[in-house]
């Protein structure tokens, strides 16, 4: 309140700016996620070992790529946090569990974007994927809401699971039942804009409405149940 | 008891306050006032909850039983107001290990609001502002990194300051300028808590000793009357 | 633990008899609820079994419908009222433990129903539809409702105060509100656009005569009063253990003191 109230936005962006460049100082996403996202894509060519079969499978492989990914990336997000007691920390310097919220929340959608489009390439190359001018309009339309509802679930359950014992097996289970709206919208809509399995380009838009209805929901609902689900 | 911000009463008053950690009672019944302007020392061996009692304050812990205020708000209704007010130096520096120390100073500061100048006076004030400023502190030594926590303690400006086991890994010269900063926060109007198993050092410094056992708090010099139970 | 016995104020005082077994979760209600509980099972299993006829259509596998409908409908209220029971929780300042422990209880059967229900279910399906799993937007979301409520009932086991159980696992229970729709939704939005030959085109429209359906509602009655009654002792059994949590923390505290004593009395005073 008195002590130099600062906003939730400002906070925000004072946390988000702070996991960015924690981010950029250790290159942890960087070197270690991103070829995990890649070596994945890979793997799932050697099991689906069909040229016909990845070219149509493409964007579910990329999304479920994705999925996986942000698991660790939540992990680790919280673990900047926990490793020297900063959750604590933040805390006791009063700083807005909503302001935290999403200030980790975009931070995280930061790191995902980059990711998804690494992936999305990655089915290009790989799997022989192809783009065009109203797909790439509707791809990136797709990646902004799926990754913004990715993000602001994984920090919440990040967030809740932050601390607690067997963290890293009660993260899958709570993160992925809630992430499958968004892993059957997203996949959808990135087949309407590759046209994989000849799937037309307008059949993506009502996809986006959906996962722009999620990443609201959510948005919402994380920031006002962030601070009593950190609580103790 | 008072509801409002009460910047007159005691700083600290605990009526047979009661924490638990998991399901055991760290502190069983503690009653104590602390006043403005002082620097108590919380004296006891190893598990005796004096970590507990400072987290407690600190409004980290749920009070379990009893009653209490810190910075004049409810322990039980208040805690989000209780955080903003004091400042705590836990077992943990609370820093972010990829970031350099004027990093880390900066974003503690910044979270209360604390101006550039703010943030620099607290590093020098810790020694911090020159060769190591730009170090990251994952490379730092254990006692460089609580330099570094105090520093950021320092930039947050606290009505009350919670130090457990502050001397621990400080060299000579850190431990004076942590001296001087806690009677310079005294002199603005602060109050300190601290946690120590260096009786020649924190006693020197403490205005009252409190001696924790067994999850209470006594006193030792019978000033008036002995422990209330 | 067992030295005085007016442990938990709330449970213990069942007046009446209660046989050999003393302060149990059991009142005259619960008795008699129980007992009409299991003479409706015991119809239910007489009309469902033997007197109601197998249907044209689908035969005797008609006769797992009375068992799935009627789970089907208590697990779904279950979730209901662990829903409902979690935000009076966080909403009423009267901020009682009880509506935690009604969620909680009621999220235990709710899973134990819905599991009973998805085995009953696929049975039925691949007597009737050839396959015991289909990617129907109701069946989905039953599958997902399912796993979401065994993530609830491990938050609530995480530990820590039974305040920190209680916020927690409301505020988890109320996220599962907002999840829920969601994957409905999706998987209706996604299997409508594949149109092929899913459940949608098969007749699986039962026509059910006069004591087929009699048999439908009694059977739905019976999981509702078994629910009801799960969920009265189950509660109160949660309320027995917090009040055993509590008085545990008692002889920890007298424990604890007594280390204070012991401490005094034999270090000398030294002051500075």
């Amino acid at each position: 309140m008195a002590t130099g109230a600062t906003s939730i936005w400002a906070t925000a962006r004072l946390v988000a700016a702070k996991d960015l460049r924690v981010e950029r100082r250790s290159r942890v996403v960087v070197n270690q996620v991103l070829p995990f996202a890649a070596l994945v894509m890979v793997l799932f060519a050697f099991a689906l070992d069909a040229d016909a079969v990845l070219e149509r499978t493409a964007p579910g492989l990329v999304w479920l790529g994705t999925i996986f990914s942000l698991l660790i990336v939540v992990q680790r997000s919280f673990a900047i946090e926990t490793a020297d007691g900063a959750l604590d920390a933040l805390r006791v310097a009063g700083v807005s569990p909503p302001g935290i919220f999403l200030g980790k929340s975009i931070a995280l959608a930061v790191q995902l974007f980059v990711l998804e489009v690494l992936l999305v390439l990655l089915a290009i190359v790989l799997y022989e994927s192809e783009l065009d001018a109203a797909g790439a309009v509707l791809l990136v339309t797709t990646l902004v809401p799926a990754t913004t509802g990715l993000a602001f679930v994984g920090t919440l359950y990040g967030g809740l699971a932050a601390g607690t014992r067997g963290r890293e097996t009660l993260l899958p289970l709570l993160l992925f039942p809630v992430v499958a709206p968004v892993l059957i919208g997203a996949t959808r809509a990135t087949e309407a804009a590759l046209g994989a399995g000849g799937a037309a380009t307008d059949e993506g838009w009502p996809w986006v409405g959906m996962l722009v209805i999620f990443a609201a929901l959510f948005g919402v609902g994380g920031t006002l149940a962030f601070g009593p689900l950190v609580e103790e | 008891m008072e509801p409002a911000v009460a910047s007159s009463g005691p700083v600290v008053e605990l009526d047979d306050a009661v924490a638990v950690l998991g399901r055991f009672p760290a502190l069983a019944g503690v009653t104590m006032t602390v006043e403005r302007g002082e620097i108590v020392l919380l004296r006891g061996p190893n598990g005796a909850g004096k970590t507990t009692l400072l987290r407690l304050c600190a409004g980290l812990l749920p009070l379990a039983r009893g009653s209490g205020s810190v910075v004049g708000c409810d322990l039980r209704t208040q805690r989000d107001a209780i955080r903003s007010r004091v400042g705590l130096l836990g077992h943990s520096n609370g820093l972010y290990h990829d970031l350099t120390v004027r990093e880390n100073v900066q974003f503690w500061g910044a979270t209360v609001g604390a101006s550039t100048d703010e943030i620099q006076s607290s590093l020098e004030r810790m020694g911090l502002a020159a060769r190591l400023a730009d170090v990251a502190v994952g490379r730092l030594s254990a006692g460089q990194k609580r330099r570094t926590a105090l520093a950021c303690l320092v930039a947050r400006r606290a009505q009350l300051w919670l130090l457990d086991e502050p001397h621990a890994g400080l060299d000579a010269a850190g431990r004076d300028e942590l001296d001087r900063t806690l009677h310079a926060a005294v002199a603005a109007g602060a109050t300190v808590m601290v946690a120590s198993h260096e009786l020649e050092r924190a006693g020197g410094l403490a205005t009252r000793i409190v001696d924790v056992v067994g999850g209470q708090a006594g006193v030792p010099r019978p000033d008036s009357d002995g422990g209330p139970t | 633990m067992a030295s005085s016995s007016a442990s938990g104020s709330t449970a213990t005082n069942s007046s009446t008899t209660g046989r050999t077994r003393g302060a149990g979760t059991g009142t005259t209600f619960t008795r008699w609820l129980g007992i009409v509980t299991i003479a409706l099972m015991a119809a239910v299993v007489l009309f469902g079994l033997v007197l109601s006829p197998a249907d044209v259509v689908q035969g005797e596998s008609v006769r797992i419908l009375y068992v799935h409908v009627g789970t089907v409908w208590v697990a779904y209220l279950a979730f209901i009222v662990t829903a409902v029971s979690s935000g009076a929780y966080l909403w009423r300042r009267t901020h009682s433990l009880t509506w935690d422990r009604i969620a909680g209880a009621s999220a235990e059967i709710g899973v134990l129903f819905m599991a009973v229900t998805l085995l009953t279910g696929s049975l039925w399906g691949r007597l009737s539809w050839g396959t015991f799993w289909v990617w129907d937007a109701r069946v989905t979301t039953t599958a997902f409702l399912f796993i979401t409520y065994v993530g609830y009932l491990a938050v609530r086991g995480l530990g820590g105060s039974h305040e920190q159980r209680a916020r927690r696992s409301a505020v988890v229970a109320l996220l599962a509100v907002i999840e829920i729709p969601l994957v409905h939704f999706s998987v209706k939005l996604w299997r409508s656009v594949h149109q092929d030959a899913s459940v949608a085109g098969r007749t699986t429209d039962v026509t059910l005569d006069g004591l087929m359906l009699f048999t439908l509602v009694l059977a739905t009655v019976a999981f509702t009063l078994l629910y009801v009654w799960y969920v009265l002792h189950r509660q109160r059994v949660m309320a027995m253990e917090d009040a055993l949590d509590d008085k545990g923390l008692d002889l920890a505290l007298a424990e604890r003191r007594r280390e204070a004593q012991d401490a005094t009395s034999t270090t000398g005073e030294v002051t500075n």
